[in-house]
């Protein structure tokens, strides 16, 4: 479904995505895996094509066709949506119209089932503007209910459970998988190896780089044994070197 | 009743006032306060109990007095609706509100110019809000696309012991044209008041708005509020002033201008004043574009550029 192939995106003169390259099947939950200042977000907006951020190099296939040059609005309407680790708040805008201009001719009854699938009572909520009376982890549920509102064909959700508490966290994980469900291919963006476990596959992030891919318990022990004890996050290693 | 000769007139107005986003049932039926005026005519006008509305016409436009009688709470909204529907005009409103001890009254009010190409409309207003008592105006105002029009509302406002005023002026349909905003509240002990204005500037609009609380009473509260967005060659000046002149006063000014596009200018002037050590008034301006990030992330659900901008200056006014 997405192919990046040899991605590289320098900011600065510094290479933050280098020569990157990641495959996303259909209907599969795909685990982005890394530490802090690796590149994640980067990948998530050249992906959306947010921040500005075009790439130096690279192809980004998503079915069958390169998106480089495709606004965001293009990049939607193909079926590719974003949920920010750090959502926009918007004053004036209700939670309603927030997650009905985000589903495509969506009833009431199911706007208030997103709601109460990420754990939100739909009567408290609402009529709330996403706002910043809203707190980090209420307005993070309330993006991923917009998400589940959109369905599109490839969700990618930046850091989803950050800002969210340990009890709210399983609802957070049961939507991911129902968004699953309903049809959505997910690229997963997380440095929570619990997260991580959700994803059917998990490519390990160094440097701007994909390092390994591979089944979850695998790659999150790999990651635990080379990656967190490891400090460089500017360059990375040869491939071999990480063994 | 309405008679014959200013049938089609009022019908006129009822007509633009339902486009204008009013309530023509609230204009036509019983049980609800009114008051239409075309011009310098009342076209209508309709009291319930525990309101009084007194009228006189005059050469430019209409005296207006307004009483809610002490302790009266009105079950609904006062219904006002001011307009001019030919192409030029002036219309000067001088309006007398008192809201007695204990009453309570919300009014809407909805300003219609639809073809405005060398219209004028004056308001000069004089409210007094008694004791423990209850005052919501809340004024949108519908001018058109042509632009050409002048709107100057001026206010000297008194809020009394304990009572509550509250006052927002939205533009944000058709061009606001020129706007000379000038509200001054003074509040009493324990006294609320809050002033919004919401335009949305477009073509070569020139708005100035200037928001005046005075806090003077022991525990007055008061909010200057003014949401603006600025597009082509819209010029704004928001003057935000708020006095703490008794303890524990406490005061806001609140500011916001975006500015969509490189020609529109933007000035913000709070002024906060304190003349008691135990009063606190703070402020917040900002100006700036439209924000980049809540735009991509209603293009990332699928939004054209400029819907998303839609959706984000709506939500501002509304």
């Amino acid at each position: 479904m997405l192919e990046v192939q040899n991605l590289c995106l320098n900011l600065n003169g510094k290479p933050i995505i280098n020569d990157l390259s990641l495959h996303v099947n259909k209907g599969e939950i795909h685990g982005v895996l890394g530490k802090n200042g690796t590149g994640k977000t980067t990948l998530a907006y050249l992906i959306m094509g947010v921040n500005n951020y075009i790439p130096s190099a690279g192809k980004m296939i998503f079915e069958g066709k390169d998106m480089i040059g495709l606004s965001v609005s293009q990049r939607a309407k193909k079926g590719i949506s974003l949920a920010w680790q750090e959502p926009a708040r918007i004053e004036g805008l209700s939670v309603r119209d927030y997650l009905m201009l985000s589903g495509n001719a969506l009833g009431v009854k199911q706007v208030e089932d997103y709601l109460s699938v990420v754990g939100l009572e739909p009567a408290t909520y609402l009529d709330r503007d996403i706002d910043n009376t809203l707190s980090g982890g209420e307005r993070k549920r309330i993006e991923m209910a917009s998400i589940l509102a959109m369905r599109p064909k490839l969700a990618i959700l930046d850091e989803p459970d950050s800002g969210i508490d340990i009890l709210a966290l399983p609802s957070l994980l049961d939507a991911i998988r129902g968004m699953n469900r309903q049809g959505s291919s997910v690229l997963l963006i997380t440095h929570n190896e619990q997260v991580a476990e959700t994803a059917h596959r998990v490519s390990v992030l160094c440097a701007g780089r994909i390092l390994k891919t591979g089944e979850p318990g695998q790659m999150n022990l790999w990651f635990k044994e080379n990656c967190q004890p490891c400090a460089h996050v500017n360059e990375p290693e040869k491939e071999g070197d990480k063994g | 009743m309405i008679n014959f000769s200013i049938e089609k007139e009022y019908q006129g107005m009822v007509e633009a006032y339902e486009k204008a986003g009013g309530d023509r049932d609230a204009l036509l039926g019983t049980g609800m306060a009114r008051l239409v005026i075309h011009e310098n005519r009342v076209l209508d006008k309709g009291a319930v109990e525990g309101i009084k509305i007194e009228t006189r016409e005059t050469e430019t436009g209409v005296d207006v007095n307004l009483t809610v009688e002490e302790g009266a709470k009105i079950p609904h909204p006062v219904h006002l609706c001011f307009g001019i529907l030919p192409q030029e005009g002036l219309q000067e409103i001088i309006m007398k509100v008192k809201a007695r001890d204990n009453s309570e009254v919300s009014v809407v009010a909805h300003c219609i110019f639809p073809n405005a190409f060398k219209v004028i409309h004056k308001m000069d207003a004089d409210i007094e809000i008694g004791k423990n008592a209850k005052f919501d105006y809340r004024e949108t105002h519908y001018h058109g696309d042509y632009g050409d029009i002048e709107v100057i509302p001026k206010a000297k406002v008194k809020v009394g012991k304990d009572g509550v005023y509250q006052s927002s002026m939205t533009i944000s349909q058709g061009h606001v044209g020129k706007l000379d905003y000038d509200f001054e509240v003074f509040c009493q002990e324990e006294a609320v008041a809050e002033l919004v204005v919401k335009a949305y500037g477009k073509g070569v609009d020139d708005i100035k708005v200037w928001e005046k609380i005075h806090l003077d009473g022991a525990g007055a509260r008061g909010l200057a509020k003014s949401r603006l967005v600025l597009s082509d060659k819209t010029r704004a000046e928001v003057k935000g002033e708020t006095y703490g002149n008794a303890p524990y006063a406490r005061g806001h000014v609140d500011c916001i201008e975006l500015v969509n596009g490189t020609e529109a200018v933007a000035t913000a002037i709070p002024i906060v004043s304190v003349t008691n050590d135990k009063a606190k008034v703070t402020h917040e301006a900002a100006i700036g574009s439209i924000d980049k990030k809540q735009v991509e992330t209603l293009m990332a659900r699928g939004l054209d550029e400029s819907e998303a901008v839609d959706v984000i200056v709506k939500g501002i006014l509304k």
